[in-house]
């Protein structure tokens, strides 16, 4: 059998020193009454047919269009050091670090990451992971209750809707409620957003750059809020966040981010990262595994799993959540794409992707009935209107290997001729001009 | 050893990501951060020793034994990465299925979706499945919602949700998230008590939590009683799939009247832990609670098409972005087809027949407070030797400085200075023996030379932390 070593010899002096004859005798407490009713499995394959009936299934997926979908989640070029490094057994195979003196290296690079990610957000405090972006705002949210004891929640409509839907389910049964303020063409809101602040408030909900790739500087948002004791909650995208003015800066009180961009392939959706940091006031309510720095009883450095008291583990019902199993290998290599990329390359992949960006939006609103929804400075993804239904031209473009972006009217009424078009590094001048020719086309 | 950010030399370039430098200011500089962001700058050499040493400082399965209880740390098949590696999965954007005219291009993916549902519906006897929880403790959260939609729907008025003492903490952790109140159970001779269980059922429970094998090992064997109590007050039951390992092919959930089931699939399944995660926690469903799950659905057409249903009004909704962690149940349903029905009846036979011959091998040493056939693990308790001052930890510690990863300890609650071995089926017997051998041999120096237990570790890169210091400094970055 697959990966069972025992001999047969083995298995009788192991039934031996049991004292039971059979295997089937260490099952008899589950009586015939609750014995399996069907188990209709395939059978086994060698290693080899799993591999070639995979290969078949993936060769079912095209991937080899060219790209131009976003959405919250990119592909980034990821340097090889980043699979080869995460790879080792000793990362790969370890469990949750509870015991630190035979998991340091797990512990530093959570605490690298820790560093890592505040660094990058401007923020004070981190956790070691959640599992993605959403659930990051939706932990944030729910930290901002706690911290608040208030139920309100005032959410930006061009917070991304992927997100959005998942806060409804979430919240649907607590005593919260979810207060959304309109996007306007795209832009966030702001003064719409600081007239919704009131001293019910728990906590503002927004997105920088927005779902529609619009950036803002929240510096007097987050003002208002703190102004109504409310909580300011700001979710980023960390390639991009190597050039913005950081969620610490505007003066947020808890930054999230989906941190997928950091090295981790799109894999269909997962797995993810989600990245949660905060102010040193809010700490205490921050949910998930943290790891912190201290001693050895010979005066060494070391890392241990600390403020455990928040957790379910410990404090079971009263724990600030149910998390258990997280995101850490996700988290590592978010670390090591970081630090193979370093301080220059990341800005540099940053860079490069808003320069695309820009050279794409010009081509784009070149062709007639192209025009830009959003005004104002964007990223490495704009929206643009286009004279015809958005599904109808993605349609059009998927049949000839392009899939031109994502359809607005997905989640937004009057917004169905939208498009939502991401580049990165990735993506060359060269397949910008191919697509802009291929739209064209598809307009006429 | 330093950290990246210490050996960090600022204007040393690491990888170029792309060609072309982009020098032309697009953002206005209002919009822009001030100065260095503080990442490090290292060569690839740098990044690659660095991260490597740190590997170094890890114990792994790959490396170790790693008998954690309730852990199920199982060798994962390399192969299973080949799978999860390939660029028709890895480069596929998770929109793409949403998109009119593009589902045509994932198909592959839907397929596996599929095919791993109805695989995992067949093996624990359930109506239906959803792949989007991300982790076991999601998967009990979505569960748990899953009961307030039923009992919504029906017009119950439900407020509690019943959990044995043996429960994982992340079982009421989760049913408090979802806004129930918990009621615990008191076990009685390692299982759950139906008297007890009679003495707190009422027309408000919603549902109760159980693990069968539970966190003790043991089979909960008075569970058609306690199904057809719970139905008489229309209350579900939840099964906590931790324990899978121990009874694939023996006992399938839904026939013996489980509603909700969760898997940990990296568990069970063996996809890697990768040092906490990340997981992928699978829930079934009996047929009464089908059109609750969460949207979106896989289904397949008459002509063989794959497409993603989201038509249920009943839905709780969306508990993931999008459909779990694709990469991670790739890998368990690879393994999967490689077990087959009979690979997986064998794993749990040999995972339960391991840990009876540690349990056997170990109860002249050990107290062990439930000695009878356990299932995958078992439940040893170290309290005659804290009595005299060496306490579960220290036999931790000890076997750690053995090159063994230590057991689970101090869980279950309800076993004083617990020691949980789960050994799985993939451990050969010389390591079995060689890990009981010496906790035996550590056991021996409790009279002889106790201080080689409690100030153990020595062998490895630290000796014990400081956690109180840890708490109080809260040094968790670079720079505090």
């Amino acid at each position: 059998m697959p990966y069972v070593p025992h001999t047969e010899d083995e298995v009788r002096e192991m039934l031996a020193t049991i004292g039971v004859d059979s295997v089937d005798d260490l099952f008899a407490e589950i009586t015939e009454d609750m014995r399996p009713k069907s188990f209709d499995l395939p059978e086994g394959l060698s290693e080899m047919e799993v591999l070639s009936k995979l290969e078949a299934m993936a060769a079912k997926n095209a991937t080899d269009r060219v790209s131009f979908l976003g959405a919250g989640f990119y592909d980034h070029y990821i340097p090889a050091a980043v699979d080869a490094l995460t790879m080792r057994g000793e990362f790969y195979t370890a469990y949750t670090p509870y015991q630190p003196e035979a998991s340091q290296g797990t512990l530093q690079a959570i605490f690298e990451y820790q560093t890592a990610v505040t660094r990058l957000l401007g923020m004070e405090y981190a956790n070691a992971s959640v599992y993605d972006g959403g659930t990051a705002l939706y932990e944030a949210l729910m930290m901002a209750v706690r911290k608040t004891k208030r139920r309100k929640i005032i959410v930006s409509e061009a917070l991304n809707p992927i997100y959005r839907v998942m806060l409804d389910s979430y919240t649907s049964n607590l005593d919260v409620k979810l207060v959304t303020v309109p996007h306007k063409n795209g832009m966030t809101d702001i003064e719409g957003l600081k007239n919704a602040i009131d001293d019910d408030t728990a906590a503002l909900l927004v997105q920088n750059p927005n779902f529609f790739g619009s950036i803002n500087d929240f510096t007097e948002l987050c003002a208002a809020a703190k102004a109504k004791k409310a909580v300011s909650i700001i979710s980023s995208y960390p390639v991009l966040q190597t050039l913005l003015k950081t969620p610490g800066d505007m003066g947020a009180d808890i930054a999230v981010a989906e941190g997928q961009s950091l090295g981790l392939p799109l894999s269909f959706g997962g797995p993810y990262l989600g990245i949660m940091t905060c102010t040193k006031k809010m700490v205490r309510q921050l949910p998930g595994r943290m790891v912190g720095r201290t001693k050895d009883s010979e005066g060494r450095t070391g890392y241990v799993l600390t403020l455990q008291a928040r957790e379910q583990h410990i404090r079971r019902q009263k724990a600030t959540s149910n998390i258990c199993s997280n995101q850490s290998l996700c988290a590592l290599r978010a670390l090591v794409h970081m630090c193979a990329l370093g301080e220059l390359g990341m800005k540099r992949a940053a860079r490069v992707s808003v320069e695309r960006a820009h050279v794409c939006a010009e081509r784009l609103t070149a062709i007639d009935g192209v025009n830009m929804l959003t005004q104002g400075p964007f990223g490495n993804e704009f929206a643009v209107t286009l004279p015809m239904n958005a599904f109808e031209a993605i349609a059009k473009l998927t049949a000839r290997g392009f899939v031109p972006g994502f359809p607005l009217g997905r989640y937004y009424d009057g917004l169905e001729n939208g498009l939502l078009v991401a580049c990165t590094e990735k993506t060359s001048e060269e397949q910008i001009g191919i697509f802009a020719e291929m739209l064209k086309g598809a307009l006429k | 050893m330093k950290t990246i950010f210490e050996k960090s030399v600022a204007g040393r370039e690491g990888c170029w990501p792309c060609e072309g430098i982009a020098e032309e200011a697009y953002i206005p500089s209002d919009l822009l951060r001030d100065g260095d962001i503080g990442l490090p700058s290292a060569s690839e050499l740098d990044v690659v020793r660095h991260f490597t040493k740190l590997s170094q400082r890890n114990y792994g399965v790959d490396g170790n034994f790693y008998p954690l209880g309730s852990c199920t740390m199982k060798y994962n098949p390399k192969f299973t990465e080949v799978v999860a590696a390939m660029p028709g999965f890895t480069r596929l954007h998770p929109v793409l299925p949403q998109l009119q005219g593009a589902g045509g291009l994932c198909q592959g993916a839907l397929e596996v979706m599929y095919e791993t549902e109805h695989m995992l519906a067949e093996i624990t006897g359930m109506a239906a499945y959803t792949m989007h929880p991300m982790a076991g403790a999601h998967g009990e959260l979505t569960g748990v919602m899953l009961m307030a939609a039923y009992h919504k729907d029906k017009g119950n008025k439900k407020t509690k949700i019943i959990i044995p003492d043996s429960a994982h903490g992340t079982n009421p952790a989760s049913a408090a998230i979802a806004g129930y109140e918990i009621v615990s159970i008191e076990s009685k001779d390692g299982i759950v008590n139906p008297e007890a269980l009679a003495a707190v059922l009422d027309d408000e429970v919603a549902g109760m939590m159980m693990t069968c094998p539970n966190t003790l090992g043991l089979f909960e064997k008075h569970l058609p009683e306690i199904v057809k109590m719970l139905r008489k007050v229309d209350a579900l039951l939840y099964y906590d799939g931790a324990n899978l390992n121990a009874i694939m092919g023996k006992m399938r959930v839904g026939d013996v009247g489980f509603d909700i089931v969760h898997w940990n699939l990296h568990k069970t399944m063996a996809t890697p832990h990768g040092g906490g995660g990340p997981g992928s926690g699978p829930v079934g469903v009996s047929e009464r609670l089908v059109p609750f799950l969460p949207i979106s659905r896989v289904a397949k057409l008459e002509d063989g098409q794959y497409f993603l249903d989201y038509d249920y009004p009943k839905s709780i909704g969306y508990v993931a972005p999008f459909y779990g962690n694709f990469g991670v149940y790739l890998k368990a349903y690879a393994y999967i087809l490689r077990l087959g029905g009979v690979g997986l009846t064998r794993a749990s036979e040999n995972a339960v027949l391991a840990a009876n011959y540690m349990r056997k091998r170990l109860d002249d040493h050990f107290e062990v407070p439930y000695d009878r056939i356990c299932m995958h693990e078992f439940v040893a308790s170290a309290s005659p030797q804290a009595k005299k001052g060496v306490r579960a930890l220290d036999f931790a510690k000890g076997l750690l400085d053995k090159g063994h990863h230590a057991p689970t300890i101090y869980f279950p609650l309800i076993v004083p200075e617990a020691i949980m071995i789960e050994p799985t089926e993939t451990e050969n017997k010389a390591t079995l023996d060689g890990f009981i051998d010496d906790l035996i041999e550590l056991a021996e120096l409790v009279d002889t030379n106790p201080e080689a237990l409690t100030s153990a570790p020595v062998n490895l890169p630290v000796t014990r932390l400081d956690e109180t210091t840890a708490a109080r400094a809260m040094e968790l970055t670079d720079d505090l």
